[in-house]
């Protein structure tokens, strides 16, 4: 299973709101990829869109390289997704049949939702939706077992820890500790490794 | 944690993000000065350079505007040092009056101007393309097409403008300088630069004349220019950043620059067509390298001609290709312009498969209409938009429903004329849609200088404007200096937020430190703005009382332009960022709900994220993780509801 890609290019989606930590985990995760030999291309864009709006990162991860920053529509292989709406936003686009699913399941409400003008659906029925978009599916809650390690922000870690579970590509945690040493200051490792470690338990259950 | 972008080793290889790479690049070209004004997407190079200012002797500073920032670099260009100046699209807008001059002349030490641009206006109000300018003011563009090119080109920028004594354009795109791929390094050199200006020898010597763009020289000068281009074309002809992938005789010849190389590449590798069609990558856009364009026009009568912006390519190949027609044969040309790609917004793989498929009549990839029709009907059920908002404790909320609730009380179907930055939000719901004419940085000002004079034609209406304390320095000090001077009834707001907030608190004259960290004078804006002689204010925004009064006194002023000056750090800034001023808390039997004044006050009109809307107890509710603790909202609460405890 170790340093393989299920398929090349794996083309993986990770989707959330601004603030999640979206570019981090995609750069932790690009890193853990070339430090193992891929090349890796990451589309994603900050700016506006990270003033409580969608945000996305594609990351296309190949033995051989060279591919868009954008994803081709249809071509996704992974949603990793830090926010339940978010997911199915991103599949509708970038999704196909055969797509596998990862989801954080706490919502993150819109300014709209709370002023009452937009209403968020019941979680079953976006684990429902989820479902029926995606060839496998799998839902925990990130934002509840970051919060027990101090922090909500590292549900984007713990997605990371999640991702690394499924097989699909060569993330050790091994290889996870080396990236995050050079990502993060000395204090904040063996959280990191803690929170990596708790998402990769949560995908086995 | 330690920055590997610039680790001083070779041939290692690391993901980089466009704007590193472009980083990376200047350092291994030996660049000794760095300037730029902030704007999404170029911050990153300058903020990556800053970093080792200290290491690796470098000058790095942010500028008051792009303007002065692409003088500072030519002033570095004339003392013989290595200059890079880094902005947006629109800077080069603002930069244009002395880039022009800049290229008449030519230059000294290598000159690099990095424009960072973004088609489909992603983060801008605009879709600008500065590859015109190239041609315009007749100086070398280069256009990187992935990362690695990012970083290499940006050093061969270097390189040519020190071969052609001329300022070279290294144009980015946000998809690239945003996005990230593998880069090889190069390694970095040790430079001991030694600044001096020379003006000892005549006019027309470059490296020892005084620099100067007299009438009686401009002949000269224009002369001297072209022999420069041409001997950068004789560059481009070989240049290894121009490439070409595909049979030897295509039945479609696909011509293309920057990102549009990744989405054509994947294009033909998902349409399976690399035997039939032939990609022609330019690196080196302007001047075009004629010979190497002849050759491939000549063997192909299908030219697809991709690109963002304007049809900038598109034109001047066809130029190319009728001065050519004897030698290269009728062309059939594709493009933005015949409609096989839209004429505006970004590119994308999806788009140039439609396109691909549309010249060739090859089938398109396989679509999965049942799955597509699920999908949509699920995202109509119940996948809403994000819309974007201020964040929980944003001072600009307090300003725009200070602002919008006094030109309601003012009841002269009064207007605010803004601008682009954070602020622009004001022109949107969480602004009170506040903000009526938005355009460019600083503009807002100018424009309310014009309104604020119409009275004589029966204008009656209230006129503010407002800017950011960045853009108060970048733009708005002229427009002020206008309104005062031609004494405009008019009142200015500013947001003075204490940083450049929107792309990531670089900071400006107004600010206690530079790029590089350290310690420099800070321009106090209620001092200057004195200095004109205008009537001035200083308010908290947090305040709503005290701010309140003041506005209205302003608008019941008239005649000379007024300034508050609303001051309060923003929300995520590093001095407030994780402090609360007040713990909020919620007096449930005092909330009114439904019956409060516009149907819940707090949530359905202030809106602020951090408030929560109880459907169940329909009641109000304080979310204690977004929550900024700024208090404003237990002043809006018409009842008491919301309480603040000052925190200590």
């Amino acid at each position: 299973m170790e340093n393989t890609l299920r398929c090349d290019p794996y083309n993986l989606i990770i989707a959330g709101v601004g603030g999640q930590g979206n570019v981090l985990a995609s750069r932790v995760l690009g890193d853990m990829m070339i430090h193992q030999g891929y090349t890796v291309t990451i589309g994603e864009t900050f700016g506006a869109s990270q003033r409580g709006g969608s945000v996305m990162s594609h990351l296309r991860i190949s033995a051989r390289g060279g591919f868009s920053p954008q994803m081709p529509k249809g071509k996704a292989n992974m949603v990793v997704a830090l926010e339940p709406m978010e997911a199915i936003r991103v599949l509708a686009v970038y999704g196909n049949p055969k797509v596998k699913v990862l989801c954080n399941t706490r919502p993150i409400q819109s300014v709209g939702v709370i002023c009452g003008e937009q209403i968020y659906p019941e979680k079953k029925q976006i684990i429902k939706w989820i479902e029926s978009l995606s060839a496998d599916a799998k839902f925990f809650d990130t934002t509840k077992a970051a919060l027990n390690l101090g922090n909500p922000v590292f549900g984007n870690i713990m997605a990371m820890g999640a991702l690394s579970s499924t097989g699909d590509l060569p993330m050790s945690l091994n290889v996870f500790e080396q990236v995050i040493l050079k990502k993060v200051p000395a204090h904040k490792v063996e959280i990191n490794l803690e929170a990596y470690k708790i998402g990769k338990g949560m995908v086995i259950a | 944690m330690s920055s590997i972008l610039f680790e001083n080793k070779k041939d290692f290889e690391a993901l980089l993000m466009g704007n590193d790479a472009i980083a990376r690049g200047a350092l291994e070209a030996g660049v000794n000065v760095v300037t730029g004004y902030p704007g999404t997407p170029s911050s990153e190079i300058v903020e990556q350079l800053a970093n080792v200012a200290g290491e690796r002797n470098l000058y790095v500073e942010w500028s008051v505007n792009e303007k002065v920032a692409l003088e500072v670099a030519a002033a570095g260009s004339y003392a013989n040092l290595k200059s890079l100046c880094v902005m947006k699209q629109v800077g080069v807008n603002v930069a244009a009056d002395s880039l022009l001059h800049i290229a008449e002349y030519g230059t000294r030490g290598p000159l690099v101007l990095v424009s960072c641009e973004d088609p489909g206006a992603l983060s801008s109000t605009n879709e600008g393309d500065s590859r015109p300018y190239a041609k315009m003011m007749e100086f070398p563009l280069l256009e990187p097409g992935d990362f690695q090119e990012a970083k290499d080109m940006a050093r061969w920028a270097f390189e040519l403008s020190c071969d052609i004594r001329n300022i070279v354009m290294l144009r980015s795109v946000t998809r690239l300088s945003h996005a990230s791929g593998n880069v090889i390094m190069g390694k970095l050199p040790k430079s001991i630069p030694e600044a001096i200006f020379e003006f000892s020898g005549t006019p027309m010597d470059q490296m020892k004349g005084a620099v100067l763009a007299f009438p009686t020289l401009v002949d000269s000068l224009r002369r001297r220019q072209h022999e420069k281009l041409s001997k950068a074309v004789a560059a481009f002809e070989e240049s290894p950043f121009n490439t070409y992938t595909g049979p030897q005789k295509p039945e479609l010849l696909i011509i293309t620059s920057s990102v549009c190389n990744l989405y054509t590449r994947e294009a033909l590798t998902i349409l399976n067509l690399w035997d039939r069609v032939g990609l022609l990558k330019l690196g080196t856009t302007w001047p075009l390298p004629s010979k190497l364009l002849e050759q491939h026009l000549s063997v192909c009568e299908k030219i697809f001609i991709v690109e963002e912006g304007t049809p900038f390519l598109e034109d001047n190949i066809k130029v190319m290709a009728a001065e050519k027609a004897k030698q290269v044969g009728i062309k059939t040309f594709f493009g933005r312009k015949d409609g096989t790609l839209p004429c505006v917004n970004e590119l994308n793989p999806d788009l140039l498969i439609k396109g691909i498929n549309h010249i060739l009549g090859t089938s398109v990839q396989p679509v999965l209409d049942d799955y597509s029709a699920e999908a949509a009907q699920i995202i109509a059920a119940g996948v809403f938009n994000r819309e974007l908002t201020f964040c929980p404790g944003c001072p600009h909320r307090a300003s725009f429903w200070l602002i919008h609730t006094a030109l309601k009380l003012d009841n002269r179907s009064g207007f605010l004329c803004g601008d682009i930055g954070c602020y622009g939000l004001g022109a949107g719901p969480c602004g009170f849609s506040t903000i009526k004419i938005l355009q460019a940085m600083g503009s807002g000002i100018g424009m309310a200088g014009g309104f604020g004079k119409f009275d004589r034609f029966g204008m009656s209406q209230s006129v503010m404007a407002v800017c950011g304390d960045s853009t108060f320095f970048h733009a708005a000090m002229p427009a002020l200096v206008n309104a005062v001077h031609n004494q405009s009834d008019m009142i200015l707001v500013v947001l003075d937020n204490s940083g450049t907030a929107m792309t990531g608190f670089q900071p400006h004259p107004g600010s206690p430190a530079g790029a590089m960290g350290s310690k420099l004078p800070m321009l106090d804006i209620e001092k200057l703005c004195r200095a004109m002689d205008v009537r001035v204010e200083v308010s908290d925004p947090f305040d709503l009382k005290a701010t309140r009064q003041i506005l209205l006194e302003f608008l019941e002023d008239k005649g000379n332009p007024r300034v508050l000056i609303l001051k309060q750090p923003c929300a995520l800034s590093p001095i407030r960022k994780g402090r609360k001023m007040y713990e909020m808390a919620i007096d449930a039997d005092r909330c009114l709900a439904d019956h409060c004044g516009c149907n819940r006050l707090c949530t359905r009109v202030f809106k602020c994220p951090g408030l929560i809307w109880d459907t169940i107890k329909n009641k109000i509710q304080i979310d204690e993780v977004l929550c900024a603790g700024c208090g404003v909202c237990a002043s809006i609460c018409p009842t008491g509801a919301i309480t603040a405890k000052k925190v200590r």
